[in-house]
């Protein structure tokens, strides 16, 4: 019988879709595409929110989006419906996206005619937090229904977003939601990040987050203009 | 409730290695895993054993050293280790301030394996 060995690994597990997404970072940048990953729970106001955006935005932006979802297409035809190019990526009973999936989706759409591309991750607040979509900025619904406790909950995805987007504040009277113990506990594990109240029934911080993000989209393309010199 | 993609690409390296060294059966596969990653030991076992199936690493124990999760105070740097119990209302024990950068625990790492 031969001997045990010990063999050094030393590997990171995800290497590979951290290469994949840094390369669709790239790719996205050089042809002045900027890509949003949008995650929450089921049932946060992930579609809503992306249907305001567009309300907002499609004079500004030529948006298209990625719908992801384990296995239906409800949503990408909402966004169809609003003249909007959507792509629906049916995941097959997994339960996030990663950059792969991503890219597939993106093949689908016609990249020359989009500034900005919108991804509705799958409702959940436990794996999309753990794959890199390769979106240049990662955003978070959380809804007042859900309660305040949610960052103490699932601390990861509240570290890895740049914007937190407090939704449905509609609710806040019917709930014993705190939204200073929200900040709170979102800035002791995020200091930087950006939190934006939003209801997307009355429309109330839709303005407030469509310049959030449009200044987020100026800020790529300048710095891609800078590169360009 | 992500077992199943990260066992497979552990499962990827595994066999890459295996295959650069010649190994006929690997006993053991040692990783480091943050706590924040909300991964199950044993669900990690039982995927790995359904996917590794028929190959060399087939019946390979998973070996878990799980990576503390810790914050650093923005302020003045001190270490505090978090769990989920004790992360509410959680202050710097130097400075009292509130504000954290996390410096661990979202590891996923194959340190290295048993094999013949």
């Amino acid at each position: 019988m031969s001997e045990i060995r010990l063999i050094e690994i030393k590997e990171e597990i995800l290497t590979d879709n951290k290469e994949e997404a840094a390369k669709l970072r790239k790719k996205l940048k050089d042809r002045g595409i900027f890509l949003l990953n949008l995650m929450s729970s089921p049932g946060a106001g992930k579609t809503s929110l992306i249907l305001r955006t567009i309300e907002q935005l499609k004079t500004k932006f030529r948006i298209g989006v990625l719908e992801a979802d384990i296995d239906s297409t409800v949503d990408a035809e909402k966004i169809v419906a609003a003249g909007i190019p959507a792509v629906q990526i049916r995941t097959g009973g997994f339960c996030h996206l990663d950059a792969g999936m991503v890219m597939k989706g993106l093949d689908a759409l016609d990249l020359s005619v989009l500034d900005l591309v919108i991804i509705e991750n799958v409702g959940n607040l436990v794996c999309p937090a753990e794959f890199d979509t390769g979106a240049v900025k990662n955003a978070m619904i959380l809804s007042v229904p859900e309660g305040d406790d949610k960052p103490l909950k699932y601390p990861l995805m509240f570290n890895i977003c740049d914007v937190l987007l407090v939704n449905k504040i509609d609710y806040l009277g019917l709930s014993d939601f705190s939204m200073e113990t929200l900040h709170e506990r979102v800035h002791t594990l995020n200091p930087h990040i950006a939190i934006i109240e939003t209801s997307c029934k009355t429309g109330a911080g839709i303005d407030m987050w469509s310049a959030w993000l449009a200044e987020e989209i100026k800020k790529i393309e300048n710095e891609g203009n800078i590169n360009d010199e | 409730m992500h077992e199943l993609p990260v066992m497979q690409s552990i499962l990827t390296i595994v066999l890459k290695h295996a295959a650069m060294h010649n190994v006929k059966k690997v006993h053991a596969i040692n990783l480091l895993v943050g706590k924040l990653s909300d991964l199950e030991a044993e669900w990690m076992q039982r995927y790995f054993d359904y996917l590794s199936a028929g190959t060399v690493v087939a019946g390979a124990r998973l070996n878990i050293e799980w990576v503390p999760a810790v914050l650093s105070c923005e302020v003045c740097q001190t270490r505090v280790e978090i769990n989920k119990v004790n992360l509410d209302g959680i202050t710097c024990p130097a400075c009292a301030k509130n504000k954290f950068q996390l410096v661990s625990g979202k590891e996923y790492h194959i340190k290295n394996m048993e094999a013949e």
